[in-house]
C-alpha cells in the first residue's frame, strides 16, 4: 500500500535516472521514457480504483508520525490528478516521436519531462506546505530546462520572464510558508486545517494563507498576475508547450483548491474575492487571445480564461461548484494539451504559426481539421462534448448561488472561445494558403503526433458521452473537500505503515 | 534580537524589490538573490531566536532552552534550491548576453512577443544560419519510427529561421 502511494513520485524519478544512463541510445531513452510514462499512467489509474472507494491514501514518510514527518495523502482529487497526469505525460512523449526540425528535439528533452512529472505529482500528493514548497520548486527547474530546450533568442526571451516571475511567486510562497510555521507551529495541512476549524490559530497565519494564496495566483495564471503566461508559453518546442499548457497552472489551481478548501471550508471573504478574480480571469483572458495572432498565443490566453472558470467553482464553495472545478480541471488539461499539439502539427504542415501565413489545411487534411474541431468545441463548451458538462455544472452552480454575473460572464466566456476558434477554424483551415498551392509542406513523420492527438481527442469524447461516471467521481471529490474531516482523521491516524 | 532580525528582513526584501524592479537583467537576478535571502531569514525567525541550547531534548531538560530545529532544517533545504535556481537563472543571463548584447528587461520582453518565425523547411540535413544556432547542439539523429526521408518542400517562403527580422504578419 505504502508502495502504491509513493509509486507517483518514484516512477518518474526511476524513469528519469533510466533516461539518462541511458543516454548514448536515443532508441532506448524513448522506450524506458514511454514505459516509465505508461507506469505512472497505470499507477494513477490504481489510486484512482482505491480513491473512488472512498478511502484517503496516507502515509508517513520515515514512519514519523504527523506532526514530525511528511505526509503523503491521496484523496479522490489528488488520484484524479496523478492519473491525468501520466496521461498527458505520455501523449507527450508520443507527440514528441513525431518528426521535428526544432533543436530541442534531444536526448535531453525525455529526462526533464520525467523530472518534471516529478514535482509535478509530489505536488499533488504531498500533505505537508513545506513539501509542496520543495515539489514546486522540482517542477520549475525541470520547466526552465524544457522551456528553453533548444536555445535561441525567443526562447531565451520568453525563459527569462518565465524564470523570473516563477522565482518571486515561489519566495512568496516560502516566506508563507515560514510565516504560517512561526504562527501555527505546524506545518502538516491536515494538523493547519483542524487547528483553523478550530480557532486555535492568530490572525497573522490567515494573513500568511493570504500571501500563500497569492503566490499560488501567480502561478495558476489568474487576472492580475497572469502576464508571464501568453509572455513566455508561446516561444517552447511544441510538446513542451502542450506538456506546460495542460499542467503547469494547474498544480497552482489544486494547490488554491486544496488550500482554500482545507483552511477556509465555509465561504467568507477569500472567497468572494476569488469570485470577482475568477469572472476578470475568464473575461480579459478571452479578450486578450481576441487581439492575437498566433495559434499558440491564442491558445495561451485561453489557459488564463479557463483558469478562471475553475477557481469561480472553488470560489462558489458549494459542493456542485466544486465538482464542476474538478471536472473542470480534468477536461480542461486533456483538451488543452490536444489544442497545443494540433496546432504544433498546423504549424508543421502549413510552415508557420501566423495566422496571416497558414491556410488550406482543411483541403490539404480534413482529418486534422476534424481533431481540431472536437477539443476546440470542448473549450467554448458545445455539447456533447466534455467541456460542455463542466461548463454546465459551474453556470448552474452559479445561479443555484445566486451568482448571476458569474454565471453571465462564464456563458459570455463560452461564447467568445468559440469566436476565437471559429478565427483559427477560418484562417488556418477554410481559407487557402497564402502561398498558394506551393505553400503546404510534406506531413510526413507525423504519424506519432497524430496518434497522440486522436487519444486525447478520443478521451474528450470519452469524457462528455460517458459524463455520469466522471460527474459522479468529481461529486465524490468534491464531498471529499468539502468534508476535511475525513482527510484530517486519515493523517493524524498516521495512516497504513 | 527580534528588533534587529526584523529590520535585517524588511531591509533585504525592500532592496530585493528595488532590484527586481531595475531595468537590466543582471541586477533583477541579484535581486532575486536578495529578496530570497531576506525570505530564508524570516523563514528561520519563524522558530525561535533565543535558543540557546542544542536541539536534543533531554529526559528532564527543558525543551524551552533548545533552538528549534525544524526552520534550520527548512532554510536549509530554501538555500540549497535557491542556489541551484540561481545558477540556472546565471546560465540564462549569460545566454542572453551572448544572444542580446544588452540585457535589459523591456528589450527581453519586445524579443519574446517577437511574430513567430516560419518554422525551417524540413530537410535531410539543417544548415544553421545565425549566430542563434551556433550554441543549439544539433537536433536528435533518433529517427521517429516510420519516418521517411524527407522530400525537398516546394519553395515557399524563404524565411530563415531564427533570422532577426520574423515575419511580416
Amino acid at each position: 500500500m505504502n508502495a502504491l502511494i509513493v509509486s507517483p513520485l518514484l516512477i518518474p524519478l526511476a524513469t528519469l535516472v533510466a533516461t539518462l544512463l541511458a543516454r548514448r541510445s536515443p532508441r532506448l531513452v524513448t522506450a524506458l521514457s514511454l514505459t516509465g510514462a505508461l507506469a505512472l499512467t497505470a499507477a494513477g489509474l490504481v489510486l484512482v480504483g482505491l480513491a473512488a472507494q472512498g478511502q484517503i491514501l496516507a502515509t508517513q514518510a520515515g514512519g514519523w508520525a504527523a506532526p514530525y514527518g511528511i505526509t503523503l495523502v491521496i484523496d479522490r482529487l489528488s488520484a484524479a490528478m496523478v492519473a491525468i497526469t501520466g496521461i498527458v505525460g505520455t501523449a507527450t512523449l508520443v507527440f514528441a516521436l513525431a518528426r521535428d526540425e526544432d533543436p530541442a528535439r534531444g536526448p535531453d528533452f525525455h529526462p526533464l519531462v520525467h523530472g518534471l512529472l516529478v514535482g509535478v505529482c509530489g505536488a499533488f500528493i504531498t500533505g505537508d506546505v513545506f513539501n509542496l514548497y520543495v515539489w514546486f520548486e522540482v517542477l520549475l527547474v525541470g520547466s526552465f530546462a524544457l522551456l528553453v530546450l533548444g536555445g535561441g533568442r525567443r526562447r531565451l526571451a520568453g525563459t527569462v520572464v518565465y524564470v523570473v516571475l516563477n522565482l518571486v511567486a515561489t519566495m512568496m510562497f516560502l516566506l508563507a510558508a515560514g510565516m504560517l510555521y512561526g504562527a501555527s507551529g505546524s506545518l502538516n495541512m491536515a494538523l493547519l486545517a483542524q487547528a483553523f476549524a478550530a480557532g486555535e490559530v492568530p490572525a497573522t497565519a490567515h494573513a500568511s494563507v493570504v500571501l500563500m494564496l497569492t503566490a499560488f495566483s501567480i502561478k495558476a495564471a489568474l487576472f492580475p498576475v497572469f502576464g508571464w503566461l501568453p509572455a513566455s508559453y508561446h516561444v517552447a518546442w511544441t510538446p513542451v508547450s502542450a506538456l506546460f499548457a495542460g499542467l503547469l497552472t494547474k498544480v497552482g489551481v489544486y494547490a488554491l483548491i486544496r488550500l482554500v478548501t482545507l483552511f477556509w471550508p465555509d465561504a467568507g471573504i477569500a472567497h468572494e474575492v476569488l469570485l470577482w478574480v475568477a469572472c476578470a480571469t475568464m473575461l480579459i483572458g478571452v479578450l486578450g487571445a481576441a487581439a492575437q495572432v498566433e495559434v499558440r498565443r491564442i491558445l495561451s490566453f485561453h489557459i488564463v480564461s479557463q483558469v478562471g472558470y475553475m477557481i469561480l467553482g472553488l470560489a462558489l464553495a458549494t459542493p456542485l461548484a466544486l465538482a464542476g472545478a474538478v471536472f473542470y480541471l480534468i477536461h480542461h488539461i486533456v483538451v488543452k494539451a490536444n489544442l497545443f499539439f494540433i496546432g504544433g502539427i498546423a504549424a508543421r504542415l502549413t510552415g508557420s504559426e501566423r495566422l496571416a501565413a497558414m491556410g488550406g489545411l482543411y483541403a490539404r487534411a480534413p482529418w486534422l481539421a476534424i481533431l481540431f474541431a472536437i477539443p476546440a468545441l470542448s473549450l467554448a463548451g458545445i455539447p456533447p462534448l466534455s467541456g460542455f458538462w463542466a461548463k454546465f455544472v459551474l453556470v448552474k452552480a452559479s445561479l443555484d448561488a445566486s451568482a448571476w454575473i458569474a454565471a453571465a460572464v462564464a456563458l459570455v466566456t463560452g461564447l467568445f472561445t468559440l469566436l476565437s476558434m471559429s478565427k483559427i477554424w477560418n484562417e488556418a483551415f477554410l481559407k487557402p494558403h497564402p502561398a498558394g498551392d506551393a505553400g503546404g509542406r510534406s506531413g510526413e513523420g507525423l504519424r506519432p503526433g497524430l496518434w497522440a492527438v486522436g487519444a486525447l481527442a478520443a478521451l474528450t469524447v470519452a469524457i462528455g458521452l460517458g459524463a455520469g461516471p466522471v460527474m459522479d467521481y468529481a461529486v465524490a471529490a468534491a464531498e471529499q473537500l468539502g468534508a476535511p474531516d475525513a482527510y484530517i482523521a486519515a493523517v493524524t491516524a498516521g495512516g497504513g505503515r | 534580537m527580534e528588533i534587529i532580525v526584523a529590520v535585517t528582513v524588511g531591509l533585504l526584501v525592500t532592496i530585493g524589490i528595488w532590484m527586481l524592479l531595475d531595468r537590466g537583467l543582471l541586477r533583477v537576478v541579484l535581486g532575486i538573490v536578495v529578496l530570497g535571502n531576506g525570505v530564508n531569514l524570516a523563514v528561520f525567525s519563524a522558530g525561535r531566536l533565543d535558543g540557546r541550547a542544542a536541539a536534543f531534548v533531554t529526559e528532564g531538560g527543558a525543551p524551552a532552552l533548545a533552538a528549534n530545529p525544524l526552520p534550520q532544517a527548512l532554510v536549509l533545504t530554501a538555500i540549497v534550491i535557491g542556489f541551484a535556481l540561481f545558477v540556472f537563472a546565471l546560465a540564462v543571463l549569460k545566454r542572453s548576453f551572448e544572444l542580446h548584447g544588452n540585457v535589459e528587461t523591456d528589450r527581453i520582453t519586445a524579443v519574446a512577443e517577437e511574430p513567430a518565425p516560419d518554422l525551417p523547411a524540413p530537410a535531410k540535413s539543417v544548415t544553421p544560419t545565425s549566430g542563434d544556432s551556433a550554441a543549439m547542439q544539433a537536433a536528435g539523429t533518433s529517427r521517429a519510427p516510420g519516418a521517411l526521408p524527407a522530400t525537398p518542400p516546394s519553395a515557399a517562403k524563404a524565411e530563415r529561421h531564427g533570422a532577426a527580422a520574423g515575419g511580416h504578419a
